[in-house]
Formats: structure tokens, sequence, C-alpha cells
């Protein structure tokens, strides 16, 4: 854009000095700007608002009739409270082996030890947990009616199906094998104050 | 810088004003020049050549309507009135734009359908870039721009698929936000992150809302700067792939210009109206006629106001995620085994018939053992998200992918366009796969084996088959000649 450069043009010599003050002032600008952005990427995390709005929630569970489930909200999340029948909770023996984790062993959603038994829950009947699919979050849907049925197997025993991935529960929130879901559905910290009233949010420990 | 130009007293007004501005805003001038009539693009594009253009316009529109949108809409989760039980406000705004705005349901429908539009324009653009070679050397970095424009644009449709906050838009970005928590290591604290919330809520609805009006916008935009001056400096291609800059020169308009080359104005700018023309007449159609068309573009249970309690019994992305959808959906336990057996194979495979160094074949198996170990060590899930995003950014590597010595599909062999139509109906079949509920497609008991996920999987398989394996199957066959000049018929 200029004129163009004349004959006796020479560049500038270079000046060390110079250079090593421009390079060293640049990492301390850059230093500058990497503790700038620190306010505004956490601004992205949970607000102090946020995080107090998880506060324990208390259940009357003496209406839920056997084979009935109801759900509540806690922390945002869908709990689950469902008392199983004697028929549900036999169903439970027939899917031991057809589920990925019958122990409940994995540590992604850890169990608590309360509730890492047969029937993954403190009394047998009653089942609670957290309704949101160990996948990708979907809440699963209710499908206690036993049999073949479409998207499940013809031994369906009863349980739930998440139907954005197809991912399958028993009875027990257990997650069958060779589905998107890796892990049974979290069973939240929960604890019986007494025999009609359930406390989730807290448990004994804490 | 230019010259200050003296134009004669007796000029025409229209020329005094003209070089007045020159004088004093030369650039504006050789920007003009050099991106429109004096930007010579070969002559004999063909329809495919529209889409371009297209995408350019419903941009345009996505922007005008998107400005009026916002002047009515409120991206709050809170029930309205803070009255327990009440829609939410932002659910209750949408509404609001439908029903009371007026000329609202108008201004919402162009910018629903435009999503829509948006991303058939661009699939038919990339899918021509395909035929004709479009991004091979040296217009490799169009095709990046091209494809991190399809990476804005897919974040842009998901962020603006939450704001209207119904049970698609809330049980949708569960999925997706959740996605990455399938991150090993990372994962749980990124989503968190990203949501703002342990849930997607009001934090969500807002940082999503920014996103979606002013961040991807701009980076969008940038991009598409980019995308045209990269295309602008190596030139368009053509049907043919036939480079004009390096046939003969000098045509109607400059002796330096290539001979096949006309000027974008006004040729292709006029050219392209009748591209607009159609495109409009398609499009205002779907939004006066037809703007759920049947649940595809606006899904019916986004008529519903989101409930973080209950997802929907199916829920699936719009139409344009489900390829990749679908591929999320056939990353299971099974797939993770066929993988780990075709590694398996490929390293056997490379013993027997690979001619190269015993060392590269020792490498190769140890390489297949680790990637086994990994595939065996993470959750499907953890595959299948990178499954989704791997099919994405596959697209950046094609121009080092194809090694056929013809650029275009017209001067390859024969069957290669088979092998692309192969891969369209593939394609296809995942969009569809991905939009129904998983399990048996059909009910027919003696068809229960034939489930959506194995489809799907045979489906993933093609998709990344076809571009894995394309150094090898681009290079086979016979090309037919490629002549010196490109193909066109005066009309």
């Amino acid at each position: 854009m200029s004129d163009a450069p004349s004959s006796n043009f020479t560049p500038a010599p270079l000046d060390g000095t110079k250079r090593t003050w421009l390079i060293a002032s640049s990492c301390v600008g850059a230093a500058g700007a990497v503790a700038l952005a620190t306010p505004f990427v956490s601004s992205f995390a949970p607000s102090e608002k946020a995080k107090a709005a998880g506060a324990a929630v208390e259940v009357d569970i003496s209406s839920v009739k056997p084979g009935e489930k109801v759900t509540v909200e806690w922390r945002g999340k869908p709990v689950w409270i469902m008392r199983r029948t004697p028929e549900q909770l036999a169903s439970l023996k027939k899917t031991d082996a057809e589920v990925a984790d019958p122990n409940s062993e994995r540590t992604a959603f850890p169990t608590p030890e309360y509730a890492k038994n047969e029937t993954r829950s403190i009394k047998p009947e009653l089942l609670v947990v957290i309704g949101i699919c160990t996948h990708l979050g979907c809440s699963p849907g209710d499908k206690f009616a036993t049999g073949a049925q479409p998207s499940l197997p013809d031994n369906w025993q009863g349980g739930f199906l998440c139907a954005c991935h197809g991912s399958t529960f028993d009875l027990a929130g257990r997650v069958f094998k060779n589905k998107p879901a890796p892990d049974n559905l979290e069973v939240p910290p929960h604890m019986y104050l007494s025999d009609s009233k359930l406390l989730i949010g807290e448990d004994k420990k804490a | 810088m230019a010259e200050f130009k003296e134009i004669s007293p007796n000029a025409p007004l229209g020329a005094k004003v003209t070089n007045w501005f020159e004088n004093r805003f030369p650039t504006a001038f050789a920007e003009y020049r050099k991106h429109m009539s004096e930007y010579y693009a070969p002559k004999n594009f063909n329809f495919w050549y529209f889409f371009g253009s297209l995408a350019m316009l419903v941009l345009v529109i996505q922007i005008v309507t998107g400005i009026f949108l916002v002047m009515h809409y409120k991206p709050d989760a809170g029930p309205v009135g803070g009255i327990l039980g009440a829609p939410p406000i932002a659910f209750a705004s949408v509404e609001y734009i439908m029903r009371d705005v007026p000329g609202g349901w108008f201004i919402r429908y162009m910018h629903s359908t435009g999503a829509s539009a948006f991303f058939i324009v661009v699939y038919l653009h990339m899918f021509r870039g395909l035929l004709y070679g479009s991004y091979r050397k040296p217009r490799e970095l169009v095709w990046i721009f091209g494809c991190a424009i399809f990476l804005a644009l897919m974040a842009e449709a998901f962020m603006g698929y939450l704001l209207p906050w119904g049970q698609m838009s809330y049980w949708g970005a569960q999925v997706i936000v959740n996605l990455f928590s399938a991150i090993p290591f990372i994962g749980p604290d990124l989503a968190l992150l990203i949501r703002g919330d342990y849930v997607v809520g009001d934090a969500t609805l807002n940082r999503f809302f920014s996103f979606h009006v002013i961040a991807v916008p701009l980076v969008l935009i940038g991009l598409i700067v980019a995308h045209l001056l990269a295309l602008h400096d190596v030139g368009s291609n053509n049907p043919d792939g036939i480079e004009i800059k390096k046939g003969p020169k000098g045509n109607r308009w400059s002796p330096d210009a290539p001979a096949d080359g006309i000027p974008f104005h006004p040729y292709y700018s006029v050219h392209d109206i009748m591209g607009v023309g159609v495109f409009l007449m398609v499009f205002f159609a779907v939004v006066f006629f037809a703007p759920e068309m049947g649940g595809y573009f606006l899904e019916y249970n986004n008529f519903v106001p989101a409930d973080p309690l209950v997802t929907p019994l199916h829920i699936a992305p719009v139409w344009y995620f489900t390829p990749f959808y679908s591929m999320l959906r056939a990353t299971n336990g099974v797939m993770v085994n066929v993988l780990c057996a075709i590694i398996a194979l490929g390293v056997v495979l490379a013993f027997l018939k690979c001619r190269c160094s015993m060392a590269l074949k020792v490498g190769l198996a140890v390489a297949g053992v680790v990637a086994i170990a990994l595939l065996k060590t993470f959750d499907a899930k953890f595959w299948g998200v990178v499954v989704m995003g791997g099919a994405v950014i596959i697209l950046f590597f094609l121009p080092w992918l194809d090694r056929s010595p013809a650029r275009s599909i017209r001067y390859r062999p024969d069957w290669h366009k088979w092998l692309y139509a192969v891969f369209v109906v593939w394609f296809l079949i995942l969009m569809v796969l991905g939009i129904m509920v998983p399990g048996p497609i059909f009910a027919t008991p003696s068809l229960a084996w034939l489930t959506n996920e194995l489809v799907a999987m045979i489906g993933t398989l093609f998709y990344f088959g076809f571009f894995l394996l394309m150094p090898w199957w681009s290079q086979q066959g016979e090309p037919k000649p490629v002549p010196d000049r490109v193909t066109f018929k005066p009309h």
C-alpha cells in the first residue's frame, strides 16, 4: 500500500532487550487475562441460591396402596415411592440373572448401605429411588403389566422403561444388561420417621 | 491507497456522488468488486449451487424474526404470577406471541420453520460439496469453516429449542446436557457448569437464551465471513471439479480473469433470485399451511409446558438431529463388542495382508489392544457420546480421507455414485430410526429380533466405514477422463 521501498532501505537491527520485555509483558498480560476469565467461568457454576435449594422432603406414605407408585420432587428431581406387592417382590428373583448389577456394587451412583440388599430398600416392600435414568437423565415410565408388550421382552416381569433410549429397569430399579444405562436407579438418602412418614434427603448417618 | 480522483463538473449527479464516496471510502468499492462484480465464478453451476445463497437468506430470516421474537419472549422458568402450578412464564410468553401479539404467530412460525429450512438447505449444501469434491485442495479450509458453521448451527438450534420451555425442550436439553456428564472424570462437573443447577432449570434457560441470541450468532457470522473470504481467495469449485484458474485466461470482462468464469454479480446474483423465488414459495407454503409439519418441525409434546417430574413417553429430537441421535442410541454393550471385534479383525488383517514393517504391525497390534481395553473400560454410554460427536467431527477430515484421482463424482467410476446413494439412504434411515421408538420395528412377533437399535447399529457402522475406509475405496476403480474445460451448454 505504501510506496515501494527505496534501494538504500535497511531493516532496523533487532533490539533483543526490547523483545525480551515485550514477551515478558505479554506473558503477564496473558496471566491477567486468564485471571480475568475466572469470575466469568465461575459464573457458570450453580448459584448459592441453587445450592441452598436442597432441603429434605417429608412424605406421608400411608395412602400408597400395594402396587401403587407416587412421585415427589426433591432437589428438582422426581423421587418415586412404590409399595410393591408380594408377587412383584418375587419377580426380583427372576430378574437377578438378567440385570447388569444385581447386588448394586457399582459406585457411579453409590447405593446407601441400608439399601444394598435384594430389594434395594429399607423396608422390603417400599422402593424409594430417584426416577431419573442413569443414561441421559430422562424419567422412565411405569410398565407394571407383565408379559409381552411393545419395546419390552416377552418375559417382562414388570418394571420401568426409559422411552428415550430404551433402557429397562426391574421393580428394584436395577438396570437390565446390554442397555444404554450403565447403572441402577439412584437410591436417595432417606429414612423413616414413623411407619407412615418418610424423609427424603437425609438419613441416619447425617 | 487509491489516488484521489477528480471528476468532470459536467458528470451526471449519480457519478459525482459515487466519486465523492469512492474517494472517501475506497475500501467499500474495492471489496464490492472483489466479492461481487469481479469475483469470477465458474459458468457451469447447476441447481446444487443455490443452497449456499439460500443458507444466507435463511440466516437473515432467522436474525430478523429472532430480533422481533426477543421483544416479546421472556426467558423465565418460574410460574406466571408466582402462582404454584401456573404455566411457566417462558412457555406462556410464547403462547402470548402466538395469540396476542399482532402478527406474532407469523413471525414465530417463520422462525421455527426457518430452523428446519436452515438444516435442509445446509444438508443439501454439504452434499453438493461431497458430490463435486469441493472440500479438496486448495479448499480444505473452506470446508473446515463450513463444518464449524454446521457445529455452531447445531448448538444454535439446540439452545433455541429449549426456549419455548415445553416438554420436548426440557427433556431434550436434559438428555443432551447429560451427554457431557458421560465424559470420564470431568463429565459430571462439566454438565453442572453447563446447566448452572443440579437439574435443567431457570439458570439453564437464561444462559441458553443468552447463547442463542448473542454468543452463538456472533460466532456463526464470524465463521460465515471466514467461509466466504476463504472461498473467494481460492475460488469456487464447480460440477466438473476443474480448476478454472488453471485454464485459459481472458473473458468479456477482464483479460486476466479465467475464461470459464463469469462475474458473480450480476450473473449469479440474478441466477440465485430464481432459487430464492422457488425456496420462498415452499417456505411460506409451510409457514402458512403446515407450520408444525405433522409434528416434525414443531413437536406436539412441546405444546405441553415443561414438567421436571414426567418425561413424555416418547421423546425424540427434532428431525435434523435424529441421524446422530440414533447413532447414540445404537451404541450399547453389543455395539462395543462389535467394535472390539472389528478392531481385532483389523489387526489380524494388518498382520496377514499389510506390506509394511514388522515394527508398524506390532505398533498397530498394541494400539488395537489399547483401543479394546479402553472400549471395555468405559461405559457404552460414553462411547455413545463419542460416536455421536465423532459422526460430526469426522466430516472435518474429509479433505484428507478422499484420495480419488478425480475430484467430481462426474469423472469417478460409476459405482461411486451407487456408494454415495447408499450412504444417503443410510443417513435417511438413521434419521427415521431416530424419530421412532426404540425396540422392535415391526409388531409381527417373528420380526421381533429386527430392532431399531440393530438397524441403527448397521447404519452407524456403514456411516463410519464410508468415511474411515474412504482412503482405500476412493482409489479403487478407473476414473473417467477429465476434460480441460468445464462442460457448459449456452442457453
